[in-house]
């Protein structure tokens, strides 16, 4: 398998850091936002909304890019029993700043970014490998998959 | 972050290591808002320490108590530590169960074990134990202008609009740290900025009894999403729990933090001074078709009319609430194949007490109960599949949750349903 250093990524978006650090993996999309009480199951890392375009879809080990976060505020107490069960996304791309999305993404302790020059969502597809680097401000992307 | 002389010194330890903790937990959420600075607060509304036993069993390594949750999960701290008592004025928001009827709530020894232990823990730690998400009918009401760290959505609501306190969405790590710390992010809801209208609902079928403004309330939030609408026209009666209705409604439909009414609300004594300014996005109209179009859609997930359970008290019931219900059962049984609870805080249940309604309701075979409600603990009577509610929100909830079908009416329709056992409510 070929390094990802090996292949220059397909597109490389610029945002602000919200948590730090580094993390690299396939991505899981979605343009509707996400709630956290009701609307996540801890233990599995899974979408349970009804009507949610990723229901029955877990986020573990993935990069999550949505829009926002909506609903209760115990969105960041869902998102952090994540991290307990072992089943958190790996890093945080989404557009909307609220406290229930920032706070979550703190006590998730995973690489998270907002604020792009591009809009992540017309730019990574679920399966897309992403690279994320909050701490210089950049997502690479490459098309498709692991490169 | 710029941070204060004081707030370096509690960041590095001066008041102690939860207390730094805390710190720690805040910088990193300001940052993470992208706020400049905190602002002082000392009214904070949360939930802290509080867990399930499972949740205490991941921390087994850490003597899996109310210490090791407070320190790992609220502080999300890397190490245990002594927690000592909070410095702010603070509260418990709700819980799990009931604290005398847990039996009827399906609840298990152990989990009440559990549920006291947590109780005792929060009490030693200088927290008042409200246990309800209507901490203002219960001892805590912020003033205009002060800032403050809440929870549950209701309540932020209700603080940010009715009152002109200001609070943001807060969760249960940054409440529990501001308990200790006295800070929050100075972000969203504590600048003025944030706090213009954004759409218009103009209101042209008249709203003047709980059960309307539950409904506008829950299509404002349909309507706006979770923006900042500002209301004007046929809207009469303000109330406390008028507006405790509308807010809930709101805040479920859409994710509403913050409203405004011309001429109602304290920061918009005119049209203009909701906006601020700011410009005006969206005009939304709600007239006899949007107010029966609301009707049937939290009306659609019912289907059998033969009712179960019958709920009220989302929010918490206020005590002339609970008197209102005691005057409309007076006399009357709850039917032998319904159950009907009703849910409020401990304050609010003492004077209920004094007052005779709570043995009216009593006599009426209702149970009234404290500290939870059934979405929250996910407690129904055994054997409920239909029930009924005078709340937006707990429609909106509760059927979801439990896989139960529901229907929304006024408290008049949820009392007869009580003791006939049928659903006969309809939109007149």
């Amino acid at each position: 398998m070929a390094s990802v250093l090996e292949r220059p990524a397909d597109l490389v978006i610029h945002g602000r850091k919200v948590v730090g650090g580094v993390c690299e993996g396939p991505a899981l999309v979605t343009r509707e936002t996400i709630s956290g009480w009701g609307g996540v199951n801890p233990m599995k890392g899974e979408i349970i909304e009804s009507h949610h375009e990723l229901r029955g879809q877990s986020f573990a080990g993935k990069v999550l890019v949505f829009p926002g976060a909506k609903g209760s505020s115990g969105w960041s107490g869902v998102f952090h029993l994540t991290r307990l069960t072992g089943r958190a996304p790996l890093g945080l791309l989404f557009n909307v700043m609220t406290t229930k999305a920032a706070l979550g993404a703190v006590v998730l302790r995973v690489p998270s970014m907002s604020d792009f020059d591009a809009d992540p969502l017309d730019h990574i597809d679920t399966g897309d490998w992403v690279r994320i680097d909050a701490d210089a401000g950049s997502v690479s992307i490459w098309k498709g998959g692991r490169p | 972050m710029r941070l204060s002389d004081e707030e370096k010194a509690m960041r590095d330890g001066a008041k102690g290591p939860a207390v730094a903790k805390a710190m720690d937990l805040l910088i990193r959420y300001g940052e993470a808002l992208g706020a400049e600075d905190f602002v002082y607060t000392d009214n904070v509304a949360g939930v802290p320490g509080s867990s399930p036993q499972w949740v205490k069993d991941y921390y087994a390594a850490d003597g899996g108590d109310y210490r090791a949750v407070f320190s790992r999960f609220d502080l999300d701290s890397d190490e245990v530590v002594d927690v000592p008592r909070v410095t702010g004025f603070s509260c418990h928001l709700q819980g799990g169960m009931d604290p005398e009827l847990w039996r009827e709530q399906g609840m298990s020894e152990e989990a009440f074990a559990n549920f006291r232990a947590d109780e005792q823990e929060v009490s030693a730690h200088g927290i008042h134990v409200l246990k309800t998400c209507t901490p203002y009918l219960a001892g805590n009401v912020p003033v205009m202008g002060e800032h403050c760290a809440w929870m549950e959505s209701s309540a932020v609501v209700l603080c940010n609009s009715v009152i002109g306190g200001r609070t943001n969405c807060e969760g249960r790590e940054s409440t529990s740290a501001a308990m200790l710390a006295k800070r929050i992010p100075n972000w969203g809801f504590h600048t003025d900025a944030f706090r213009k209208g954004q759409h218009l609902i103009q209101v042209e079928t008249p709203v003047d009894s709980i059960f309307e403004w539950g409904m506008l309330g829950y299509f404002t939030g349909t309507a706006v999403e979770d923006a900042i609408p500002v209301l004007e026209g046929a809207i009469h009666g303000p109330s406390l729990i008028r507006h405790k209705h509308f807010g809930a409604a709101a805040a479920s439909s859409g994710g509403v933090e913050m409203y405004h009414m011309a001429g109602i609300t304290p920061e918009a004594a005119t049209l203009e001074a909701a906006f601020g300014g700011a410009p005006r996005g969206e005009r939304f109209v709600y007239g006899r078709k949007e107010r029966q179009a609301i009707y049937e859609r939290l009306n659609s997930i019912g289907e059998s009319t033969a009712v179960d359970y019958v709920m009220l008290g989302c929010p918490h019931y206020s005590a002339d609430q609970i008197a209102e219900a005691a005057r409309l059962i007076e006399g009357r049984s709850v039917h032998a194949n319904c159950h009907l609870w009703i849910f409020t805080s401990r304050a609010v249940k003492a004077t209920a007490e004094a007052s005779g309604h709570a043995e009216i309701l009593r006599r009426a075979g209702a149970k009234l109960m404290t500290d939870t409600c059934s979405a929250i603990s996910q407690a129904v009577p055994p054997g409920t599949r239909v029930a009924a509610f005078d709340s937006a929100k707990q429609t909106h909830y509760l059927p979801a949750i439990m896989g139960i079908e529901g229907w929304f009416g006024t408290t008049q329709e949820c009392i007869d349903a009580a003791c006939t056992g049928r659903w006969q409510g309809r939109l007149n």
